[in-house]
C-alpha cells in the first residue's frame, strides 16, 4: 500500500512538474512571440488605427525621457520610449507618480490605454493610463543605416536603432559659424541644453540630436558629442524620434573601427 | 533647423503656503550711495526664444554694463521657456537662492510674492533722484519714467506697487495665406472677424474625390491653428465683454459666454477647420507647408512665418510659395478691436545686502537703454517698451526698411511689430493675483479639452461643459481659497428639484414634528 501511495505521489509530482515545464515553455513562447492579451492591439493594428482613435497596447519600456510635476495642478507625468517585438511606441505625458516612475525600469512590460496622436510627424500615445504586467523585453538596436533617406525608415519610428560608420560633418550656427556640434539647433544654448550635430553617409547629411531630458550633461553620450571633431567616423544608437522628418534622439556614440 | 517641442521637466512641487501677497516689499531701503569699491556678483536668469542673436544681445549688454560698472559681475543663466523659469524660481525661493534679476511675467510674480517679500517693490527705485530711471548717478543713458510706454509699465503694477519693469512687448497676430484665401473666393476684410475666419476655414475643408483638399491639393489641411489657446479664450471673452476674473481674484470664467464659445470652437474642430499647437504642432510649420490658412501666434514668432521666413523648421521641399498677410487677431466687434499685450518683464529679487539689490536694479535698468531695446526688438516682432527707443532715428529707419531683405528687415516681422505699434491703445492685460497664472492655463485647457474630445467623437453639450467646468476648477484649484470660493460658487452644479422620495420623506418628517408639537401643546393644555 505504501509503495502504491509512493508511486501515485511520484506520478503526481512528475505530472505537476511536466505541467509546470509546459506552462513555462508556453510562457517563454508567448514572450518570444509577444502574444497580446485579449483586447490588446498588435503593432500592425496600432499602426492602422487613425489619429484620435483609442488604442490599447502592450509594450516594454526601453528608455525614460522625463518625469515632471506641473506646479500649477500637481499633475505628475512621464514620457517614455517603449517597444514590443514588432515596433516602437512613444508614450507622451503619461500620468505617473515619481514612485511609479521608478518602477518603470528598462524592459518592464506595461499595458497602455490611450489615444493615438501625431505631433509634427511623431506618432505617439497621449492621455493614457497604464498598468505593469509580467514580462520583460529589452530591444537590441536595429541597424537602419541603409534606410537613411528612404521612405521605409518611418516604419521604424520610435524604435531603438543604430547607425554605423557615419561621418561627423560641420553644423552652422545662426551666424554661419561652423562647429562639430551646437547647443540648441542654432547655437543659442549652453551646457545642459540639447545638442545638435550633423553626420553624413554616402554624400547625404542628417541632423541628429542628444535630447537633454533623455541624456543630460552628466551622461557619456553628452560628453562624447562635446568631444566630436568634424571628420570623425562614428557608430550611434538611439531612438528614432520624428520632428518634421527623422530626428533621432541619440543615446550612445562610439568611434567606428 | 529643429524647434522641437518643449518637454516640461522638473519641477517644483513646492507648496507656497501662507498668503503674504499683500505685503509690500519694504525691507529694501535705497542706499544713499552705490558702493563702487565693493565687488558684487549678480545672477540674471534670461529667457530667449531659442535665438542665438538674442543670446548675443544679452551677452553684449552684460559686457557693456560690466565695463561701466567694473565692480559688478553679471552671471547669466539662459532659459527658453517661461514655465521653466517660473518653476525654478519657486524652488529657489524656499532655499533663498533666487536670482538677482529675472525675466518674468507679472502673473508669475504674484505667485513669487506668496512666498514672502521675495520680489523688490520698485516704487521708490523707479523715481529715485539718483538711481531711479534716468537718475543723476546712473552711468548710462537710461530712459526716464515718463519715457516708458504707460500701458506697458502699468502691466507690471499690482496690489498697489510696481514689481517689475517691462522688457519687451508683443501681441498676437494672424499670419494669413492670402493666396489661398483668394483662391477660395474671399477677400481679406479691413478688420479680421471671427465670422470671416470660421467661414473661410470651413470652406477650406472641402475635399476632392481623391481625398485631397481642394484648396491645396494635399492630404493635410488645418485651415485655422491657434498657438496659445489661453490667449484665444482670454481675448474672445474680453471682446465679448464677458467675465474672466476681476482684480480681487474672483474667478468669472465659468459662464454662459464661455460655454457658447467652447461649443462653437468644438464645432469647427469637429469639421477639421480648427486645431491647436498642443494637438497638432507649430502653426508656422503648417502655414509654410501650405497646410494652414490662418495661423495665430505671437508677433514674437514672426520670423518663422511665411515662404521667405528666415527661420524655417520644415524641409525645403515642403515649402509652398504664397503671399503672407499679417493682421490683428479676429474681432467680434470690428469697430472696437481688442488684443492682448504680452512679453517679458524684468523683476529684481530681494537680498540681504541693499547694495547688491541696487546693483541688480542698475542692471535691470540697463536693459531699458536704447541700445538693448532696439537690438532685442529687431530679433523678432517685438516692440521696444520705451518711447525713447521707439522714436529714435535708428528704430524708425529699421521700420522703414521693411522688406529690403529677408533677415533683419524681413517684412512679416516688421509688419508684426508695426501691428502692435499701431494698436497699443487697443491692448489689454488680465488682472494679476495669486492664482492668475493658473486661471490663464485653465482658460486654454478648456479649449484644448473640447477640441480633443470632439476629435475623439465625444459630444460637446451642456452636460459635457458643466463637467468640464467642475473638473477644470478642481484641477487648477480655482475652487479654493478666497478667489476660489467665488469660483466654486460659480461652478456649483444646479442639482435641480428634490427627488420625489426625498420630498415625501421630508414631508413625513415635517408632519411628525407637527404631530409631536401638537401633542405637547395638547398635554400642557389638558394639565
Amino acid at each position: 500500500m505504501k509503495k502504491l501511495t509512493a508511486l501515485l505521489l511520484s506520478l503526481s509530482l512528475v505530472m505537476v512538474s511536466g505541467a509546470a515545464v509546459m506552462a513555462e515553455t508556453e510562457e517563454e513562447t508567448a514572450a518570444q512571440e509577444d502574444v497580446k492579451s485579449e483586447g490588446v492591439m498588435t503593432h500592425d493594428e496600432y499602426m492602422e488605427a487613425a489619429v484620435d482613435d483609442e488604442v490599447v497596447i502592450e509594450t516594454y519600456v526601453q528608455a525614460k525621457q522625463s518625469w515632471w510635476e506641473d506646479s500649477e495642478t500637481g499633475a505628475q507625468q512621464a514620457s517614455i520610449y517603449t517597444q514590443d517585438k514588432d515596433g516602437g511606441y512613444f508614450i507622451y505625458n503619461l500620468p505617473c507618480s515619481e514612485k511609479e516612475y521608478e518602477k518603470l525600469e528598462v524592459g518592464t512590460k506595461i499595458k497602455v490605454t490611450g489615444y493615438k496622436s501625431e505631433w509634427s510627424g511623431e506618432v505617439e500615445i497621449v492621455d493614457a493610463t497604464y498598468e505593469i504586467e509580467d514580462g520583460e523585453y529589452i530591444a537590441e538596436p536595429l541597424d537602419v543605416t541603409e534606410l537613411l533617406g528612404k521612405d521605409e525608415l518611418i516604419d521604424h519610428q520610435n524604435e531603438f536603432v543604430s547607425f554605423q560608420g557615419m561621418t561627423v560633418e560641420p553644423i552652422k550656427d545662426a551666424d554661419g559659424n561652423e562647429a562639430a556640434f551646437l547647443y540648441n539647433w542654432d547655437g543659442s544654448g549652453e551646457d545642459g541644453n540639447d545638442l545638435y550635430f550633423n553626420v553624413s553617409l554616402n554624400g547625404e547629411t542628417y541632423n541628429f540630436t542628444v535630447e537633454s531630458y533623455l541624456c543630460d550633461n552628466t551622461t557619456d553620450v553628452y560628453a562624447a558629442v562635446k568631444e566630436l571633431q568634424v571628420g570623425d567616423v562614428i557608430n550611434l544608437e538611439g531612438f528614432l524620434y520624428w520632428y518634421e522628418g527623422v530626428n533621432p534622439h541619440i543615446t550612445s556614440i562610439t568611434k567606428a573601427e | 533647423m529643429k524647434r522641437t517641442r518643449i518637454f516640461l521637466l522638473a519641477a517644483a512641487a513646492l507648496a507656497l503656503t501662507g498668503c503674504h501677497g499683500k505685503q509690500k516689499s519694504s525691507d529694501f531701503a535705497i542706499p544713499e550711495t552705490f558702493d563702487a569699491a565693493k565687488h558684487y556678483e549678480i545672477t540674471f536668469w534670461a529667457k530667449n526664444d531659442t535665438n542665438k542673436t538674442q543670446t548675443a544681445i544679452y551677452e553684449k549688454a552684460i559686457a557693456d554694463f560690466e565695463a561701466l560698472y567694473p565692480n559688478i559681475t553679471v552671471n547669466m543663466r539662459l532659459y527658453t521657456d517661461y514655465g521653466k523659469i517660473y518653476n525654478d524660481v519657486i524652488t529657489n525661493i524656499s532655499t533663498n537662492t533666487t536670482p538677482n534679476v529675472c525675466i518674468t511675467y507679472p502673473d508669475h510674480i504674484a505667485t513669487y510674492l506668496t512666498g514672502g517679500s521675495s520680489v523688490v517693490s520698485l516704487d521708490d527705485l523707479l523715481t529715485d533722484e539718483k538711481y531711479g530711471l534716468g537718475g543723476s548717478e546712473v552711468m548710462f543713458d537710461a530712459p526716464g519714467r515718463d519715457e516708458i510706454i504707460p500701458q506697458f509699465l502699468e502691466e507690471c503694477s499690482f496690489e498697489g506697487s510696481f514689481y517689475a519693469v517691462p522688457f519687451m512687448r508683443s501681441t498676437e497676430a494672424c499670419y494669413i495665406n492670402k493666396t489661398y484665401v483668394e483662391k477660395l473666393g474671399y477677400t481679406l476684410p479691413e478688420t479680421l472677424t471671427w465670422d470671416f475666419i470660421w467661414e473661410v476655414s470651413e470652406a477650406a475643408t472641402k475635399k476632392n474625390a481623391d481625398g485631397t483638399f481642394a484648396v491645396n491639393g494635399q492630404k493635410v489641411m488645418i485651415p485655422f491653428i491657434y498657438k496659445s489657446t489661453d490667449n484665444m479664450m482670454i481675448q474672445m471673452l474680453k471682446q465679448k465683454g464677458a467675465g474672466y476674473s476681476d482684480e480681487t481674484g474672483q474667478i468669472l470664467i465659468f459662464n454662459d459666454t464661455t460655454r457658447e464659445l467652447l461649443k462653437e470652437i468644438a464645432a469647427h474642430a469637429k469639421s477639421g477647420a480648427f486645431s491647436t499647437f498642443k494637438i497638432s504642432s507649430y502653426p508656422a510649420n503648417f502655414l509654410n507647408a501650405g497646410q494652414c490658412i490662418f495661423a495665430i501666434d505671437s508677433t514674437a514668432g514672426a520670423t518663422w512665418m511665411g515662404t521667405d521666413a528666415p527661420l524655417i523648421d520644415i524641409s525645403a521641399d515642403s515649402l509652398v510659395d504664397f503671399e503672407t498677410a499679417v493682421m490683428p487677431i479676429p474681432q467680434f466687434d470690428a469697430e472696437h478691436p481688442q488684443m492682448i499685450s504680452q512679453g517679458p518683464s524684468v523683476c529684481v529679487f530681494q537680498k540681504s545686502d541693499p547694495q547688491e539689490v541696487l546693483a541688480s536694479w542698475l542692471f535691470a535698468q540697463y536693459l531699458l537703454t536704447d541700445e538693448v531695446q532696439i537690438a532685442y526688438s529687431q530679433t523678432e516682432g517685438y516692440v521696444p517698451v520705451t518711447s525713447k527707443a521707439q522714436n529714435s532715428a535708428q528704430y524708425r529707419e529699421y521700420l522703414s526698411k521693411a522688406g529690403e531683405d529677408n533677415r533683419l528687415h524681413y517684412d512679416v516681422k516688421i509688419k508684426a511689430a508695426q501691428l502692435l505699434l499701431a494698436n497699443t491703445d487697443h491692448t489689454f492685460v488680465t488682472p494679476v493675483f495669486n492664482g492668475s497664472a493658473s486661471l490663464r492655463n485653465a482658460a486654454g485647457q478648456m479649449i484644448e479639452d473640447v477640441t480633443k474630445s470632439v476629435r475623439r467623437k465625444k459630444e460637446i453639450n451642456d452636460a459635457y461643459i458643466e463637467k468640464l467646468y467642475q473638473d477644470t476648477a478642481a484641477l487648477y484649484h480655482l475652487d479654493q481659497g478666497a478667489a476660489g470660493a467665488e469660483a466654486g460658487a460659480s461652478v456649483q452644479k444646479d442639482l435641480g428639484p428634490l427627488p420625489r422620495t426625498a420630498v415625501i420623506l421630508l414631508s413625513a418628517l415635517g408632519a411628525a414634528w407637527i404631530w409631536i408639537a401638537a401633542y405637547i401643546i395638547f398635554k400642557r393644555i389638558s394639565h
